[in-house]
């Protein structure tokens, strides 16, 4: 893994609102085929740097390179050419059309194919838009309106979307946010599965800890827009500095499992 | 130099009209998140209502009093028309409740002719101000005086309502968050009401103010709210210093531009939005809004392509269409050569408007250049009938592509006004720019050639010209083209994580539609043989808006079934009633309150209902079947 080629790089990533620093002074790499999770209480900066990796929020300092090429302040679409695919806290669809065209309409994009006036978009790129719902396991459902999909088969939806430009790198804001348990776990597992196969590399934020110490490789643990640890799970966990933020948000998460157990 | 200043107080005056109109606009969109398009209607009936109430009662005390009275016998009405009407979609899409309160427009404006009478009445001078005040050998009205210091009276006013009454509080808190506000426990039905009333209010007010200084008449509803709109969307929408900074600015503009474009004055309000518009999209003073709201209630039946059974369906239609020559008179050919035509017009917007969730509320605007671009070609160029056929509605093309451009810069709300304010702009131009257009006469004697002179050949080329269009449209819909542009209507955040550039995609659509408008223009043109004005008028893209919803938004094939029962209905309504605009009206207000969804939408749901029931009755009784 450490003769992997680097991904993305990110150097002295400032983000301040005013006179909130939001982010500060976050640096890291991510190499091909490496999971790595972004976690943090609430407030810590995830959503701010993943924006700014995103192109959603242009950074006040810092450099982010993406593949050998410089991407800070690019925007969306200019990242997504480049080779990222992204998934969102809140899925991010197109409710109207069937499950098969979300993915066409993506792959159309992939292929430059989007002032294209006059093919029919039916027969339009179908088998790969097929094989990247079956990778997802959403074969069977290729044909049902969007909007009528239960939540967990919407986040698989938006995975297989976000494979539509082969990417690279995925990044992925809480991934399994709003899912039920064991949804969470087969997702994860789906998707650390497709990452290992393709080689890709992804970047997560995450507030299950079960699902980041199942499946990340490297942890990068953000608090008050700092990074304040980065190693492998073992590593982060044994962090006393971790632990001591950790320590309310576990205690938190055990009464949930409590609660969940008698019930 | 004195020239100029007098100039420059002459704008300032204009403003103050402008700032209280504008300001009632902004305050409502602010609370209740409508653009009340019928605020220039009770704009007009403040002044209708003064002019009546000042007759009635002389004195300075009975002016000065009938000024109040009107402007809150008018604010009761609204008050009515909020709970009576308003209430009932506060939910719905805002291009449903643009639409309603149009609607409303068209009935009040029948109604002041039925009152008041359709010639211009003369106000009373306000008393005490009916001299002039003598500024370095000019004058200066000395009404105008008041007016430039009630502007920013008025301003104080209602700053120091919002920020020291409680009720200020209340609604400046609803304008960040409406919800929140009722979930603490606030009776926001009332505060709704209460912030229309005074909105309404600041509009009769300002209209009662202006009957000392120009004539009373039934158009003055339109031509305030295209400049309102203009105001808002430079000063940003919910911004009360920004419409007054903007309405000062425009109203310079005006009385600036006279001097420098006498024939096109416009031009140069145009010149300072673009660029406005460029630099800060919501505006000088506005916040850029938060994600654009989910149009509730949509359905999310995915579109499919005709099966072969419905393309049969329709290729008969066309085919019982075309023969109608056989059995129909010249009458009913020119009826339905025209009712082709607006088929055409109808779906153009279709495609903006479904596809591409673009409620453009000037779409006339490209039916026009089409229209005057065929005009001018065939009487000026003297090309041939099929060379204008074709090069004419490039016009709309042209026109389409400046204004789209801007116009996609913007969304919901903001950009149905802009395109609105933009189709007045390309009328004014039109009426205005006589040496080319022929302004208010038009341009006439533009005949087809003899191949297609007769009713029966022109209503052939006609359905023709609209199967082709439509096709066209259909293709596009169903191609890839047509997926992104729904995908940058579904989800902006997703269309732009996949690499679509949405601003692009919708510019595009924007000079397709245009195009196609324009195309439906040139016909018109030669179906009626001249060219006027109308052709890009409010009243045209209203039509087309009406056509579109009456058939249904969320359909494919809305348009065609909404523009032929329209046009029908309208060509038979107008020799049946003068009061044309008050029974449309009360349609676009029912249809919106009642059939959302319009007539094939409707159909659909009906249809998808039955299919349903008997898949459950089916599924029943393969349960019992298998249960034996």
């Amino acid at each position: 893994m450490s003769t992997a080629p680097t991904l993305l790089s990110v150097e002295g990533l400032n983000k301040s609102y005013g006179g909130v620093h939001a982010v500060r002074g976050v640096t890291f790499a991510l190499k091909a085929g490496e999971i790595l999770a972004l976690i943090g209480p609430n407030g810590a900066g995830k959503s701010t740097c993943f924006d700014m990796l995103n192109g959603q929020t242009t950074p006040s300092a810092g450099r982010i390179t993406l593949l050998g090429q410089d991407t800070t302040g690019e925007r969306p679409r200019q990242i997504w050419r480049l080779g990222v695919g992204r998934t969102f806290q809140i899925t991010a669809t197109f409710p109207t059309m069937t499950v098969r065209e979300n993915i066409q309409v993506a792959l159309a994009s992939y292929g430059r194919k989007l002032f294209n006036l006059w093919t029919a978009m039916p027969r339009f790129a179908q088998g790969e838009a097929g094989d990247l719902l079956e990778l997802v396991g959403m074969g069977d459902h290729a044909g049902r309106p969007c909007g009528e999909l239960a939540y967990g088969d919407l986040k698989r939806l938006e995975l297989a979307i976000a494979l539509a430009n082969r990417p690279k790198l995925l990044l992925m804001d809480e991934p399994t946010a709003g899912m039920a348990p064991r949804e969470r776990i087969e997702l994860m597992r789906l998707t650390a599965q497709i990452a290992r196969e393709k080689s890709i590399g992804v970047l997560f934020t995450e507030h299950d800890m079960d699902v980041v110490f199942e499946h990340a490789d490297r942890i990068l643990v953000l608090n008050r827009g700092t990074l304040i640890a980065e190693g492998s799970p073992e590593e982060v966990r044994r962090n006393p500095e971790v632990q001591a933020i950790y320590l309310g948000e576990g205690l938190v998460y055990d009464a949930r499992h409590r609660e969940g157990a008698g019930a | 130099m004195a020239f100029y200043v007098v100039q420059f107080l002459t704008g300032l005056a204009s403003a103050a009209s402008l700032f209280l109109v504008a300001s009632g606009l902004s305050i409502i969109f602010g609370v209740t998140r409508i653009v009340n398009f019928a605020h220039g209607a009770f704009y007009m009936l403040g002044a209708y209502v003064a002019f009546t109430l000042t007759e009635r009662f002389a004195g300075a005390f009975g002016f000065w009093a009938g000024i109040v009275a009107a402007s809150l016998i008018v604010a009761a009405v609204g008050v009515l028309v909020e709970m009576v009407l308003l209430r009932r979609i506060y939910h719905a899409p805002e291009l449903f409740q643009l639409l309603a309160t149009f609607g409303l427009t068209l009935m009040v404006e029948d109604l002041v002719v039925l009152i008041w009478g359709p010639s211009d009445l003369l106000g009373r001078r306000a008393p005490g101000f009916t001299g002039a005040v003598d500024f370095f050998g000019q004058n200066v009205p000395s009404y105008d005086l008041f007016l430039i210091g009630l502007g920013p009276v008025v301003l104080a006013a209602l700053w120091l309502m919002f920020q020291r009454t409680r009720w200020g509080v209340l609604v400046r808190a609803a304008t960040q968050d409406r919800d929140m506000v009722a979930a603490l426990g606030v009776n926001q039905k009332w505060l709704f009401t209460s912030v229309f009333a005074l909105g309404v209010f600041l509009a009769a007010f300002g209209g009662a103010l202006q009957i000392p200084r120009d004539a009373v008449h039934h158009a003055m509803d339109l031509r305030i709210i295209v400049d309102v709109f203009v105001v808002v969307v430079i000063g940003g929408l919910g911004s009360i210093i920004g419409a007054f900074v903007a309405a000062v600015l425009v109203s310079e503009l005006n009385a600036f531009g006279i001097l420098v474009f006498p024939k096109i004055s416009i031009i140069l309000v145009f010149l300072v939005m673009a660029a406005v518009l460029i630099v800060r999209p919501w505006g000088l003073f506005g916040r850029p809004e938060a994600a654009a709201r989910r149009t509730p209630g949509l359905t999310v039946n995915p579109w499919r392509r005709l099966t072969a059974n419905e393309r049969l369906a329709a290729i008969a239609g066309l085919m019982l269409a075309a023969a109608l020559p056989l059995f129909g008179g010249n009458y009913a050919l020119t009826v339905g050569s025209e009712i082709a035509i607006f088929v055409i017009f109808a779906a153009s917007l279709h495609f903006l408007m479904s596809v591409g969730g673009l409620a453009s509320f000037g779409h006339a605007a490209y039916f026009g250049l089409g229209a005057y671009g065929v005009a001018l070609l065939a009487k000026m160029a003297g090309l041939p009938m099929i060379a204008s056929l074709l090069l004419g509605p490039l016009l709309g093309l042209a026109g389409a592509a400046v204004f789209g451009f801007f116009a996609v810069q913007l969304s919901g709300v903001y950009f149905a006004m802009l395109t609105l304010a933009f189709a007045q702009i390309v009328w004014s131009i039109a009426f205005q720019w006589v040496g080319v257009t022929g302004g208010d006469n038009g341009i006439l004697g533009v005949w087809p050639e003899p191949w297609a002179a007769s009713p029966s050949h022109f209503y052939w080329l006609s359905i023709g010209i609209a199967a082709l269009a439509i096709g066209a449209l259909r293709i596009i819909v169903f191609s890839p083209f047509g997926f992104a542009l729904r995908a940058t209507r579904d989800s902006p955040l997703r269309s732009e994580a996949v690499g679509i550039d949405g601003k692009r995609i919708q510019w595009t659509a924007f000079v397709i539609a245009g195009t196609v408008a324009g195309v439906a223009g040139a016909l018109f043109t030669y179906l009626k043989g001249s060219v006027f004005p109308d052709s890009l008028g409010i009243s045209l893209s209203v039509d087309a808006l009406v056509m579109v919803l009456l058939g249904g938004v969320e359909t494919v094939s809305g348009a065609v079934v909404g523009a032929i029962v329209y046009k029908a209905l309208s060509i038979w309504l107008v020799s049946q009633t003068d009061l044309s605009k008050l029974v449309l009206g009360g349609v676009i207000i029912l249809i919106v309150v009642a059939f959302p969804k319009g007539v094939v939408g409707m159909l659909e749901a009906v249809h998808n209902r039955r299919r349903r029931q008997t898949q459950k009755a089916a599924l029943l009784t393969s349960r019992i079947e298998t249960a034996e």
